[in-house]
C-alpha cells in the first residue's frame, strides 16, 4: 500500500496558521471578554462562542456564502491574491480557524480573570502602560495555561472534518486534510489508508493532550 | 501633603447591601493610620487614590497636584499618579528576581542612573545578599522591604499601604512598622497605614482616622483618639470601654463635680462642661480603671452591686464581665486574692468618670 502522505502535510501546516491566527484572536477577544463589564460584552460572547455549538455544516454554508466567489469579501479575496478563496488549501486554514478559535478565546478569558489582579494593579501603580502591563506582567504570569490552550486549539484545528468539507472540499492534493482523507477512503473501502490515516491523527493528538497535560500539571512556578 | 474629599455610592452587590464613602481628611509627612473594621471603606480609599476606584465626587490633591476632580473631569491613570501602593501580600512580580523587581519601579530612570538607584535601594534596605533570588524565596520581611523599595524608587508622593502586617508575627510586626516610619526618608511624603488592628495604630502612626460606615467618625493625634473618642460609636468600635447610658442630676463647676444616676445609682464625678441638667448621656469607662470589690452589706460610695458572670484571662490582666454591661480589668495578682467572693460590687472612682 503506498500511501499518499500529502494530507497530512497539508494538515500541520493548516492546522499550524490557524492556530496562530487563532492565539491573536483569543489573546485580543480573550482579554476585552475578561475586562470590566462594557456594553454589548454579553453579546460579544455569545457570538464567539457559537462556532462552538453550531453544527460545522451549517458554519461551513455560512463561510461559503460571506467567502464565496460572489460575495464582496469573496471578490476583495480573489482581487487581492488572484485566486477565489473557497476549495483552497487556504479556505482549509479560515475553517479550522473558525473551529479552534473560540476554545482560544474561552481559554484566554479565563486565564486572565483567574489572573492576581493585584500584580496588574501594581505594575500600574508603578508606572507601566496597558501594553507594558500585558507583555511584563500579565503574559510571563499566564504563558502555561495560554501554551496549554494553544496546543488544545491546534488539536482541534487538526481534526476539523465539516467546514473544511463545505468551504475547501475534499480535492485530493490539493484541499484534502487528514479528517476528510480518512473520510474519502473509508468511503472507498480503502480500509488500510483509512487505519493508517487514524492512527498518525490519534498519534498527533494524544501528543498534543499530553503536551496540555504537562503544561498545567505544574502550575506553580 | 495629601488632600482627599471623596464621595461614592456603590450599589447592593452580592455580598453586601448598599455602601457609600463619604470622607474628607488631609494628611501631612509622617504616618496616618486608617482605622476601622472591614468593610468601613479603608481600602476603597485607598483605591481610590491610586486611582484604580473613581469617586462620584469630591477631589484629591498630591502635593500640589489634581489627581482626581469631579467637578473638572480630572481622573488620572493610575500610573501617572506616583502612589506608592503596597497592596495586601506585597505583589511582588513572582517572576522577576528582586532585582528586577526593583528595576520595574524605576524605569522613568535613565539605564545607567536606574542601575544605581536599584543597587542604592538594594542595599539601604538590607536586601543586596537577596537581589537575585524570586520572591517565593524570599522571607516575609524581605518581601515587604522589596515591595517598599519598589513603589519608593519611583519617588511617590504618597505612600498607600493596605493592611501591610496582615497575619504576621510580633516581631516581623515591630519591623515592618519600622521600615514604614524611615523608609520614606528625606522623601518627606504622607504615608496611609490601613488597617483594623488598633495595636498598630498606636505603635506605627502618630495620627489616626476612625472610619465607620464610609466615614469619618474622629481624627486626631492617635493617643488622643484613643483616650478620648468624641462619641459614644468611637467608644464603642475602640472595643476598650465600658458603655453605660445614664443621666445627668447635678453638676456643679465651681466645685468641679457632678452626680449621675447610672442603673439606679447615683454617683459621683467631675464637672462634665458642655453638658446640662437632665442631659442623657453615655457614662463610658475603662474596665482598667473601675475597682471590682467584694460586697459587703449595704454598697458604699460609687459601688454598683453586680452579679459575675464571666472572666477571661488576659495576658497581662483578667477580664470580669459583670451584669448590667459592667466589666472590669484587673491585674492577676489582685485576682488572685479576691477570686473568692461570692458576692461583688464594682467601684467608680471619680476621676475616671467621663460623658459622651
Amino acid at each position: 500500500m503506498a500511501v499518499d502522505w500529502f494530507p497530512l502535510w497539508l494538515t500541520l501546516r493548516v492546522a499550524a496558521i490557524a492556530t496562530l491566527l487563532a492565539v491573536g484572536a483569543g489573546l485580543w477577544l480573550g482579554w476585552l471578554l475578561a475586562k470590566p463589564p462594557f456594553k454589548g460584552q454579553a453579546i460579544l460572547d455569545s457570538a464567539v462562542s457559537l462556532p462552538l455549538a453550531l453544527p460545522p455544516t451549517v458554519l461551513g454554508y455560512y463561510l461559503l456564502v460571506l467567502a464565496g466567489q460572489r460575495s464582496p469579501l469573496g471578490r476583495l479575496y480573489e482581487w487581492v491574491t488572484g485566486h477565489p478563496l473557497v476549495f483552497s488549501w487556504q479556505a482549509a486554514v479560515v475553517a479550522a480557524f473558525l473551529w479552534s478559535a473560540p476554545l482560544m478565546i474561552k481559554s484566554v478569558r479565563i486565564t486572565l480573570e483567574k489572573m492576581d489582579r493585584d500584580l496588574e494593579r501594581a505594575a500600574r501603580s508603578l508606572g507601566a502602560t496597558e501594553r507594558r502591563v500585558f507583555f511584563a506582567v500579565t503574559l510571563p504570569l499566564a504563558w502555561r495555561p495560554l501554551a496549554a490552550a494553544a496546543i488544545l486549539a491546534f488539536a482541534r484545528a487538526l481534526g476539523d472534518f465539516g467546514v473544511t468539507l463545505m468551504v475547501a472540499g475534499n480535492l485530493p492534493g490539493k484541499t484534502q486534510t487528514l479528517a476528510v482523507a480518512v473520510y474519502d477512503a473509508a468511503s472507498k473501502g480503502e480500509g488500510a489508508l483509512a487505519r493508517t490515516l487514524t492512527l498518525v491523527i490519534s498519534a498527533l493528538v494524544l501528543a498534543a493532550l499530553w503536551g496540555v497535560n504537562r503544561l498545567s500539571a505544574r502550575q506553580a512556578l | 501633603m495629601i488632600s482627599v474629599r471623596v464621595r461614592k455610592h456603590f450599589p447592593p452587590g452580592r455580598a453586601a447591601g448598599s455602601f457609600a464613602l463619604d470622607c474628607e481628611f488631609t494628611a501631612q509627612a509622617g504616618i496616618t493610620a486608617l482605622w476601622g473594621p472591614a468593610g468601613s471603606g479603608k481600602t476603597s480609599i485607598l483605591d481610590a487614590i491610586a486611582g484604580f476606584l473613581r469617586p462620584d465626587a469630591g477631589r484629591i490633591l498630591l502635593d500640589d497636584a489634581l489627581v482626581f476632580d469631579a467637578a473638572t473631569g480630572v481622573h488620572l491613570e493610575p500610573r501617572e499618579r506616583r502612589c506608592g501602593y503596597i497592596l495586601p501580600g506585597y505583589a511582588l512580580f513572582p517572576h522577576l528576581s528582586l532585582r528586577r523587581n526593583l528595576e520595574f519601579g524605576a524605569r522613568r530612570l535613565p539605564r545607567l542612573e536606574r542601575r544605581r538607584s536599584v543597587n542604592e535601594a538594594l542595599e539601604r534596605f538590607e536586601l543586596s545578599g537577596a537581589a537575585a533570588r524570586k520572591p517565593r524565596e524570599l522571607n516575609r520581611a524581605e518581601r515587604f522591604r522589596g515591595a517598599l523599595a519598589r513603589a519608593l524608587l519611583t519617588e511617590p508622593r504618597v505612600l498607600l499601604a493596605d493592611h501591610p502586617s496582615l497575619g504576621a508575627c510580633a516581631p516581623e510586626r515591630a519591623e515592618c512598622h519600622d521600615m514604614l516610619r524611615r523608609a520614606p526618608g528625606e522623601l518627606e511624603i504622607p504615608v496611609l497605614l490601613a488597617t483594623t488592628d488598633l495595636d498598630e495604630c498606636l505603635e506605627a502612626a502618630e495620627r489616626i482616622i476612625v472610619l465607620r460606615e464610609g466615614k469619618v467618625a474622629q481624627s486626631g493625634l492617635t493617643r488622643q483618639v484613643i483616650e478620648q473618642p468624641a462619641t459614644a460609636d468611637v467608644a464603642r468600635m475602640l472595643g476598650i470601654y465600658v458603655l453605660l447610658p445614664a443621666e445627668i442630676k447635678a453638676l456643679d463647676p465651681s466645685r468641679n463635680s457632678s452626680r449621675i444616676l447610672v442603673q439606679q445609682t447615683e454617683l459621683s464625678g467631675p464637672y462634665f462642661p458642655g453638658h446640662f441638667l437632665g442631659d442623657r448621656v453615655w457614662l463610658c469607662v475603662r474596665p482598667d480603671q473601675l475597682f471590682a470589690r467584694p460586697r459587703d452589706g449595704k454598697p458604699g460610695p460609687n459601688q454598683i452591686p453586680a452579679e459575675l458572670i464571666r472572666v477571661t484571662e488576659k495576658v497581662r490582666s483578667v477580664r470580669l464581665d459583670f451584669s448590667g454591661d459592667l466589666a472590669v480589668e484587673l491585674p492577676r495578682a489582685e485576682y488572685e486574692s479576691q477570686k473568692h467572693n461570692k458576692e461583688w460590687v464594682v467601684e467608680f472612682p471619680p476621676n475616671a468618670l467621663r460623658v459622651l
